[in-house]
């Protein structure tokens, strides 16, 4: 059989894709979900649009680049789909106020409520406490939404532009939500991390 | 004046986008005065960093991973009725 006879073949039953790329697939999806069950939706939403739009494979990328690209926009839907919890296109309609990672950081003036507690050199405790347990923690205390449209900025370090296509959002909508979950991130450290390690002096 | 708020959100906008002069200038003459919004800048910093920590866990993780053998056996049946409709 020539290569390209096998190609075809391999093309023509999507079952191979499954058991060639299923892994990878979920591996992707999963890093960016972070929940089992959501990667594996989207890797048979995956396989099953592979399946439908196969004729317009080009074959010119290799079956696991064309796969990634579909699985990419679908992992996007997901996270548009949790974004959209709350309307994001009018600021107003993001209330500030209410949201639990605001409440009490800044006084009505804008001043800080408290003054902020130095944090002395936190990549040394960092090495000494289970300061990787403590960001996960408080990320996923976050607000779901938030946490997610941090996780892919920040650690996934997907660009600006990308997550603003992709979630129809606005470049000042994203940086107040990121501005938000930081300062949530922080209150949470600073609660729980260093409070553990007998920090947190004024 | 920038109120510390307002500062704040330059300091997370700094890591998002280039601050324009004035708001630079702005923003030094603030962190010069206040102690809280010098330790924030410290702190975001820091969690920045950190985040590499995190991916470097995340991804270790899920390169451990593998598709459920009921998830798979799940996709394998979707995939075949989506075929057999695909012939009809």
């Amino acid at each position: 059989m020539s290569s390209s006879g096998l190609d075809e073949h391999r093309l023509s039953s999507p079952e191979t894709w499954l058991d060639q790329h299923g892994d990878a697939l979920y591996r992707y999806a999963l890093l960016r979900l972070r929940d089992p069950h959501r990667a594996e939706d989207v890797v048979q939403e995956t396989l099953l649009a592979a399946l439908v739009a196969r004729e317009r494979f080009s074959g010119v990328a290799s079956v696991r680049t064309w796969l990634i690209g579909i699985l990419k926009h679908k992992v996007m839907d997901q996270f548009r789909l949790q974004v959209r919890e709350v309307p994001l296109d009018d600021p107003a309609q993001v209330p500030e106020r209410d949201d639990p990672t605001d409440e009490g950081d800044f006084a009505p003036s804008g001043s800080w409520r408290e003054r902020l507690s130095d944090w002395g050199n936190p990549e040394e405790m960092a090495e000494r406490g289970e300061f990787i347990a403590f960001l996960q923690r408080c990320l996923d205390g976050l607000p779901r939404r938030l946490a997610q449209l941090y996780w892919l900025r920040e650690v996934m370090e997907e660009d600006t532009e990308t997550i603003c296509e992709e979630m129809a959002i606005t470049p000042n909508n994203l940086w107040t939500m990121l501005h938000r979950a930081r300062l949530g991130l922080r209150r949470c450290l600073d609660r729980t991390w260093l409070n553990g390690l007998g920090h947190g002096g004024k | 004046m920038l109120t510390c708020k307002d500062a704040s959100h330059l300091l997370s906008e700094s890591q998002e986008r280039q601050l324009s002069p004035r708001e630079r200038w702005g923003l030094r003459l603030h962190l010069w005065m206040c102690v809280s919004c010098r330790r924030l800048e410290r702190q975001l910093a820091f969690m920045h960093r950190a985040m590499r920590s995190l991916r470097r866990r995340a991804e270790s993780e899920a390169n451990a991973a593998e598709l459920p053998v009921a998830a798979r056996e799940r996709i394998r049946r979707a995939l075949r009725e989506g075929q057999g409709q695909s012939r009809d």
